[in-house]
């Protein structure tokens, strides 16, 4: 192995520290593995959170969740699932060198991510409409159930929309970021920045934005479909 | 190849490189990054030692009379959460670590160069953030923040000393992906996992613990401030919210973060024993697979710190055994390197005086914890200085004594220069005698039941308090002096050869200080750690 | 990272059944089947992350060990965060 910094043929992309291409890119991809790791502990404080109250409020919580629009978070779920499809195939195209095909897919995914918070913002605006934003205003109509019983079933609804906020709003600030990330990557691979020896920040960014997915892919159940059939 | 005796000083090294802040500022080199954080740390330790001076001129008499009982509250909240997230937290890995990884491995530098300069950028940004709010009212929590005080009554700067304790988090989270990925992939040749200094092992399992730990404390602080800022009533009683929650999350991270703290200067304590002993370490196995059970059980006994609390009696059952449990990979490495000494050549230099500081007063704090750990003692110590004194055996004893070790171990390394052996020894001592003054009192005074965290006390635990306010004034003469030589060294100090102390390890075999890409030549390492056998005092090997 | 390129028409049925099985556990949700209704809808997520971790994220097929070990580690230390708390909640009311 030998340290000269500068060979006559390295790729441009080559970061002197490492000895080669393969060393850079493998440390990268740990290294976002290993972040993706720290975001599952952080989402994991509010699954944790979840989990406890959802066993102790069930009841309460299944009426929360059944008054979730169940069409609108479906139709999300498949909008998130698709702009992970268009990542791979930007990834693939990418792999293969192929720079229209990569920006093509890269624009779509930040447009279905787009559709998705947009979707979102519908949704949020429904539960303020409905007076379900925590805090002095909330008030949860609930189904018909004993007078006496109404401020207890009130403050575990209300828990339920707390953990609902701050779960998908913890999620949505993780889509914004990662489309703002897909921007700014589009933008360098329009100007030919990738290629198909070197699209790295294509690939974790990837990464990230699945792991943005699979977060969705359990708050659907755990938010929209605690009882449906009741 | 022949080891140049005197090196002279002008010769290229990562220092005299550049010159100009910018070069600093901007600087990606692990080494100087390393220096801008022994600077900025160095300023915290002051700052929370400040406040620890207040609380101890307070209790120097029972009555109330120096400060407020508010400004009390915020003397040690302030105390608390500098000295955690600003010192304790960061100091080994972001100085000792940063200079020392790469070096050690045999690589130019860490994985991702730039990203340990954010590391640096977000502890100052925190740092600045926190000051900010102690100078405009600061926080009454207690450093622990518990809901639903911080969240529904208190009325002091809880989001903004919560943001700067998140932001310090990520510059930690960092700091640990770093060191993760440089010691899977960068590696140099010959360099194998059992081949490598336990300095690296205590680190490596540090940063697993940084890097699944912290995130959590991260959205802990998320929740506290959605409560406060928009009425997320997560922890409120009133919705059916419990506070106990709070406090899982909570200690979920803050008690394997005090591994965090401690784990690195056990590494420091494992290349300090061998050299002064002359020896390889005894149970070279078990000291690294110790370090890594310490990082998993670590995360398997946070209950402990909510016997009282109203926890399930059940759960706290288990979680005492897990307690106990935690104990036994901490004392497997003091038995190794006690056994590492048996029959070793010792010499008390001063980096071997901290180690030995460390074993006795590291024991005293671990068996302590062990008092705590049971279940019925706890009911009659929680919450009194006997918690106080205990953590400080540890952090004091522990970390802050390891890490003056690893200071004057590595000093030659990191400056080029020897710091005045006399004045280290005598500081060393100074602070061994001010530390045991100061809290071996506050184990008397807390099974008398003496509470923590209160500023006036009945009159019979004056004396005991006196004494420990006149240990705290002699600890800080010893912290104080190293500061004056360490500078002082740096113009008069004897210019340091390659290897003053004959230590084995690949950072003792390039020059002091290192040149900026760390080796002349990457080494190849044909040759086991800790290889004393074979290094004769003042002929070190060189692997150029 | 992986060795072997996977097809366009790969991609595509993966997506598919993500979708068929999204359709499949809202669809599920209005059954009556007791406790396990969330066993099940827990069950169908689990199976469609691994479907999005293995395929689109290039885990299957990758040389790597490590990034196993990583989610492996992630995943068993989030496991004790929700056990060990559960341990707590669920035995209170046994005293």
């Amino acid at each position: 192995m030998h340290d000269s910094p500068i060979t006559a043929e390295h790729n441009p992309a080559l970061r002197h520290h490492f000895s080669d291409m393969a060393q850079q890119k493998n440390a990268a991809s740990l290294g976002m593995w290993l972040f993706l790791v720290t975001e599952i502990m952080f989402f994991g404080g509010m699954f944790c959170a979840y989990l406890i109250y959802r066993l102790a409020f069930f009841n309460d919580f299944s009426a929360a969740s059944r008054s979730l629009d169940i069409r609108l978070g479906a139709t999300n779920t498949a909008v998130l699932i698709g702009s992970s499809l268009t990542v791979v195939l930007a990834v693939n195209a990418a792999q293969s060198g192929n720079r229209k095909r990569l920006v093509t897919y890269l624009l779509a995914t930040i447009f279905l991510g787009c559709v998705f918070l947009g979707i979102k913002a519908v949704e949020y605006k429904q539960k303020f409409d409905e007076h379900h934003v925590p805090g002095p205003t909330f008030d949860f109509e609930g189904e018909k159930g004993a007078a006496e019983e109404r401020p207890v079933v009130q403050g575990h609804a209300q828990l339920f929309f707390v953990l609902y906020f701050l779960m998908t709003g913890m999620h949505a600030i993780h889509m914004i970021i990662g489309v703002g990330l897909f921007s700014v990557l589009t933008l360098l691979a329009w100007k030919g920045h990738y290629t198909s020896s070197y699209y790295t920040p294509i690939e974790n960014s990837g990464l990230y934005w699945h792991f943005v997915d699979i977060i969705w892919i359990y708050l659907f159940p755990l938010l929209y479909l605690i009882n449906r059939h009741h | 190849m022949a080891t140049v005796a005197y090196p002279s000083p002008e010769r290229q090294n990562y220092l005299n490189q550049e010159y100009g802040i910018k070069s600093w500022l901007l600087t990606t080199d692990h080494k100087r990054i390393a220096l801008l954080y022994l600077l900025s740390i160095t300023f915290f330790f002051f700052i929370g030692g400040f406040f620890a001076l207040l609380i101890r001129l307070e209790l120097l008499t029972p009555a109330g009379d120096l400060v407020q009982a508010d400004t009390y509250n915020k003397l040690f909240t302030m105390h608390g959460l500098v000295m955690v997230f600003f010192f304790l937290i960061p100091v080994v890995p972001a100085v000792l670590g940063n200079f020392l990884v790469p070096i050690m491995i045999g690589t130019k530098d860490l994985a991702f160069p730039r990203i340990n300069l954010l590391s640096w950028y977000l502890y100052i940004a925190a740092g600045a953030l926190m000051m900010h709010c102690m100078l405009t009212g600061g926080v009454d929590t207690g450093w622990t923040f518990y809901a639903p005080f911080s969240t529904a009554f208190t009325n002091t700067k809880i989001v903004e000393a919560g943001l700067a304790a998140f932001i310090a988090g990520f510059s930690s989270i960092f700091t640990g992906l770093n060191f993760i990925v440089t010691i899977h992939r960068m590696r140099a040749p010959g360099m194998t996992w059992t081949r490598m200094p336990l300095f690296i092992w205590a680190h490596y399992a540090t940063s697993i613990i940084q890097v699944l730990g912290t995130p959590v404390i991260a959205i802990t602080i998320v929740l506290v401030a959605a409560e406060r800022l928009l009425h997320l009533g997560i922890f409120d009683p009133k919705l059916g919210g419990d506070p106990l929650l709070f406090q899982h999350l909570f200690w979920f991270y803050s008690h394997p973060a005090v591994y965090i703290m401690i784990l690195p200067s056990m590494g420091v304590v494992s290349e300090i024993i061998p050299c002064f002993a002359r020896k390889r370490i005894f149970g070279y196995t078990f000291v690294a697979l110790s370090s890594v059970a310490i990082a998993v059980f670590g995360f398997l006994v946070w209950a402990h710190h909510m016997f009282v609390a109203g926890m399930s009696v059940y759960a706290a059952l288990i979680f005492s055994m897990l307690s106990y449990l935690v104990a036994v990979p901490s004392a497997i490495k003091v038995f190794n390197w006690t056994a590492t000494l048996y029959k070793g050549s010792i010499s008390y230099t001063t980096p071997m005086l901290y180690a030995f500081g460390f074993l006795g007063l590291f024991t005293m704090g671990g068996l302590t914890g062990l008092f705590l750990a049971a279940l019925g003692i706890d009911v009659h110590v929680t919450d009194t200085y006997f918690v106080v004194a205990h953590f400080h055996y540890i952090m004091v004893g522990g970390v802050l004594m390891g890490y003056l070790g690893g200071m004057h171990f590595w000093w030659p390394k990191i400056s080029g220069r020897m710091y005045p052996e006399g004045w280290g020894r005598l500081a060393a001592l100074i602070v061994f005698i001010g530390f045991n003054l100061t809290f071996f009192p506050q184990f008397i005074l807390g099974y008398m039941g003496m509470p923590r965290r209160y500023w006036q006390y009945p009159p019979e635990f004056q004396v005991l308090n006196v004494l420990s306010t006149a240990g705290s004034t002699v600890l800080a003469v010893g912290y104080l002096l190293p500061m004056v030589y360490f500078l002082w060294s740096m113009r008069y100090g004897k210019i340091a050869e390659d290897n003053p102390w004959a230590a084995a390890g690949l950072e003792w075999m390039t020059t002091s200080p290192p040149p900026t890409y760390n080796f002349e030549e990457t080494p190849v390492v044909d040759f086991e750690a800790y290889d004393y056998e074979n290094i004769k005092a003042k002929e070190a090997p060189v692997a150029r | 990272m992986s060795e072997h390129k996977a097809s366009i028409r790969f991609y595509l049925g993966i997506f598919l059944t993500l979708l068929v099985l999204t359709g499949a556990t809202a669809g599920v949700a209005y059954v009556d089947l007791g406790p396990l209704n969330p066993v099940i809808a827990l069950g169908i997520a689990t199976i469609k992350a691994l479907l999005v971790a293995l395929f689109f994220m290039h885990v299957y097929g990758t040389s790597e060990r490590m990034t196993r070990v990583v989610i492996v580690s992630g995943l068993f230390f989030l496991m004790l965060l929700l056990g060990l708390s559960l341990a707590d909640y669920a035995t209170r009311a046994w005293s």
